[in-house]
């Protein structure tokens, strides 16, 4: 990175809000899109209940599925998802709460950002339960990642990196680093369970899970050797070069973080920068062993809350509250 | 090919045609304008309008309308076909902008002060000082250079004779500027191949100008001034053009929430803590900027702001009470007050308007009320108006009754029929009646946007050019 001069303009806090809240909305598209994509593709066999209860509960969205299904399955699930207003988790919620972020932010985003998420929305608003029927699935989730992916690098290409960039990737970061512990938490519950045998645990699991995460060949290549669940959670949540890892994206948060301490001279970082601390000590200092003897679930927990937690900080302290 | 061209069978009749200007001597880009026109297939011209109706909706240039639990994102129509304006046209039109604005301001500067103009009996007194616009805090303020109206839009109109006309003047918060330049991007990306080579002026200085005018009203002593524009936020059916503001002077688009008032200035709520500001472009009208004085239920505004501004420590635009300026009745003395304080006649005339306030007014309009148009002053919205020529007998009788008991609550004018451009209609190439607004940007001095929003009433043989009743928009083409 240059040491060019920062730019002296301010920035409004409640956008630096806005920015932090449209990564976040844009990322859960992605996510959401690789978690149905991959469920459905595995869902073919005796499992298939299973899987989708999977979903919902790593997203802690059993209750509220509950409430308006009976069983969870391929239709009720993906309606849920996608096309649900109610529930704030949708993509279709998303959209909508990402397009009123960019609609805030629309003076400073580039043009071509608006102009991509006004279409992306369009299109999304769009969606029938024709379109999205079990045999269509795979083909939505297919325009809603390469949506958010040109979104996504769109936002790379034209961005100008000021304040509110550091901002918009703060919640990009945040975003993957929860999604992550959420998506691990729930997949080794499932596969460590008592009741699970190594049997169960076939390669077909491990392979959805790295899928949608979007570290299958990754994995394939750093372990050729095969499947062992403490090298799959080593690798989603430490690994230094695995996009969506805890670390790897704590660690960049901590970078947009102290270019705007130092940059941009904003005070409000300290006590997100004191937080993040001890967050990446914590991550960085243990092994995954460490963590597993421990318990896996519970540093899970822990690593959500305190994600959560400097998101929280970040908006008191420097977004307005 | 000839035969499909977009002009091909367009008649305007006896209208003044904009586009085919009948009689008027030979002008060079305006025969070649009319000769690709002429070469223009109207089926691909309606191609490149679809293409540019999805464009605009794809970018989100867009005014919302909103109903009972939806807001629809709806473009203001585009018609492609260009409105052109030649040098010697512009020329008036920018001087007479010129003009009028000066005009305006020293008329607000007057009946805030020593209101000469009152004294010399040129404008009736209770028409100013009893009316609901006149903002008291303003006596005796003073503005930075005297501007009140820094942006100020003027509606004008041109007759069947091609006579350049003011309708009204917006001095108050006039909106559409962003129209002006996002159809100039559209008609450059659709149409370029019509548009090389005619020496259009260009419409990108809008934001530079409006900064320039925003930092010299900026309290004195400020070196390097903090501008914002403050907007009511996203979901205000102008915010696209707010956001456009914005951006093209590179300042903050800021809500009243984003404002506080501390130690009597203006402060904005930024990432690293509170920052000074220094003038506010606001896009609210007075009633919201400041619960304390206005509306105690807006939630729009900044408390405290009117008192921070009116001790000079932020300035505004456009100022407090202008809409003293900009109303009906005082529109009819708008040639008086030009000639009062610049001794000039108004370059850009009136709407011939009779004053029934007064006696030979009144008695012309009432023995003319059968092609007259009839306006009450103090109604708005096309209220209690008489349009003479579509009146029956028995109407007519009616309303001579009513003007005869209070004539000082009418003005009258005669029916226009407006100038005509070719415009794209579902049955071909049309001509439809066009207006024009201007707009002047005044800071120390006032500059003209060469165009402005060229307004078309859609509907066949309408007058109303209002988005809100079908009104669209076109580029208007200033010619070097």
């Amino acid at each position: 990175m240059s040491e060019a001069v920062a730019s002296s303009k301010h920035l409004i806090a409640r956008h630096a809000g806005s920015a932090l809240w449209l990564a976040r909305y844009m990322e859960r598209i992605e996510n959401l899109a690789r978690l149905l994509d991959v469920t459905k593709t595995f869902a073919g066999d005796a499992e298939a209940g299973r899987n989708w209860l999977s979903l919902l509960r790593i997203n802690g969205d059993e209750a509220a599925f509950f409430e308006k299904h009976a069983a969870p399955e391929a239709t009720s699930v993906a309606h849920f998802y996608l096309l649900d207003t109610d529930n704030p988790t949708s993509v279709l919620s998303s959209i909508r709460n990402a397009k009123d972020n960019a609609r805030t932010l629309r003076a400073l985003i580039s043009t071509e950002m608006w102009l991509q998420i006004n279409v992306f929305h369009a299109r999304i608003s769009e969606l029938t339960a024709i379109n999205i029927a079990p045999e269509e699935l795979s083909d939505v989730c297919e325009m809603l990642k390469e949506g958010v992916q040109s979104h996504t690098g769109i936002t790379e290409g034209t961005f100008y990196r000021d304040q509110c960039w550091h901002f918009y990737m703060l919640g990009r970061h945040l975003e993957r680093a929860d999604q992550i512990t959420r998506l691990v938490d729930t997949k080794f519950n499932a596969m460590l369970s008592p009741a699970a045998t190594d049997a169960a645990i076939d390669a077909g699991q491990w392979n959805e899970l790295l899928r949608a995460a979007a570290g299958y060949h990754a994995y394939r290549r750093e372990y050729p050797h095969g499947y062992v669940p403490r090298e799959v959670a080593g690798f989603l949540l430490l690994h230094g070069g695995f996009p969506r890892s805890a670390r790897l994206n704590l660690t960049q948060a901590d970078w947009h973080l102290m270019q705007l301490r130092g940059r941009y001279n904003l005070r409000g970082c300290a006590p997100v920068l004191e937080r993040l601390d001890h967050l990446q000590t914590m991550l960085n200092s243990q092994t995954v062993d460490d963590i597993l003897s421990r318990g896996l679930s519970p540093f899970l927990d822990w690593v959500q809350s305190e994600v959560a937690g400097l998101h929280g900080d970040i908006m008191t302290n420097l977004c307005g509250g | 090919m000839r035969r499909d061209g977009v002009l091909t069978d367009y008649d305007p009749g006896s209208l003044f045609c904009e586009m085919l200007r009948p009689g008027e001597a030979p002008h060079h880009a305006l025969s070649l304008l009319r000769e690709r026109l002429r070469n223009l297939p109207v089926e691909a011209l309606r191609r490149r309008a679809a293409d540019a109706e999805r464009d605009l909706l794809a970018r989100g240039i867009t005014f919302t309308v909103y109903s009972d639990a939806t807001a629809i994102d709806r473009i203001l129509p585009f018609d492609l076909i260009p409105r052109v304006i030649t040098a010697e046209e512009w020329r008036t039109l920018e001087t007479g902008v010129i003009q009028r604005v000066r005009a305006l301001n020293l008329f607000l500067y007057d009946v805030y002060h020593d209101r000469k103009i009152l004294a010399d009996g040129v404008v009736p007194r209770e028409l100013i000082l009893g009316n609901a616009a006149y903002a008291q805090m303003m006596v005796g303020f003073d503005p930075p250079h005297g501007t009140y109206v820094h942006v100020c839009g003027t509606d004008i109109i041109r007759d069947d004779t091609g006579r350049f006309l003011v309708l009204e003047d917006n001095a108050r918060t006039p909106s559409g500027v962003a129209y002006v330049v996002e159809n100039r991007h559209m008609t450059a990306r659709v149409l370029s191949d019509v548009m090389i080579g005619l020496r259009v002026r260009g419409v990108d200085e809008y934001g530079l100008r409006l900064h320039r005018a925003m930092a010299e009203i900026a309290p004195p002593g400020v070196s390097d001034p903090q501008v914002v524009v403050l907007s009511p936020g996203i979901f205000n059916s102008a915010y696209f053009e707010h956001v456009f503001l914005a951006r093209e002077m590179g300042v903050p688009l800021v809500e009243g929430r984003d404002l506080i008032v501390l130690d009597g200035s203006v402060w904005m709520r930024t990432t690293a803590g509170l920052a000074p500001v220094h003038t506010i472009y606001r896009r609210l009208n007075d009633d919201f900027l400041d619960p304390d004085v206005f509306r105690p239920d807006s939630e729009l505004g900044v408390r405290g702001l009117m008192q921070a501004w009116h001790s000079g420590r932020v300035s505004l635009a456009n100022a407090i009470g202008t809409g003293v300026a900009d109303d009906k009745a005082v529109y009819a003395y708008m040639p008086r007050i030009i000639r009062y304080y610049l001794g000039e006649d108004a370059i850009l005339p009136n709407v011939d308007t009779r004053i029934c306030a007064e006696p030979e007014g009144l008695a012309y309009t009432l023995a003319h009320l059968h092609e007259l148009v009839v306006k009450p002053v103090a109604e708005s919205g096309g209220y209690g108006l008489l349009i003479g020529p579509h009146a029956t007998k028995a109407e007519l009788e009616e309303f001579r009754g009513r003007l005869i008991a209070d004539p000082a609550n009418y003005i009258s004018q005669p029916m226009i029929r407006l100038s005509v451009s070719p415009t794209l209609c579902d049955t071909g190439v049309q001509a439809r009646h066009i207006d024009l607004r201007p707009f002047a940007v005044t800071g120390r001095d006032t500059w003209v946007l060469p165009g402005g929003l060229t307004r078309v009433a859609l509907r066949p043989g309408s007058l109303v050019v209002n988005s809100s009743q079908g009104g669209g928009s076109k580029d208007t083409w200033v010619l070097a």
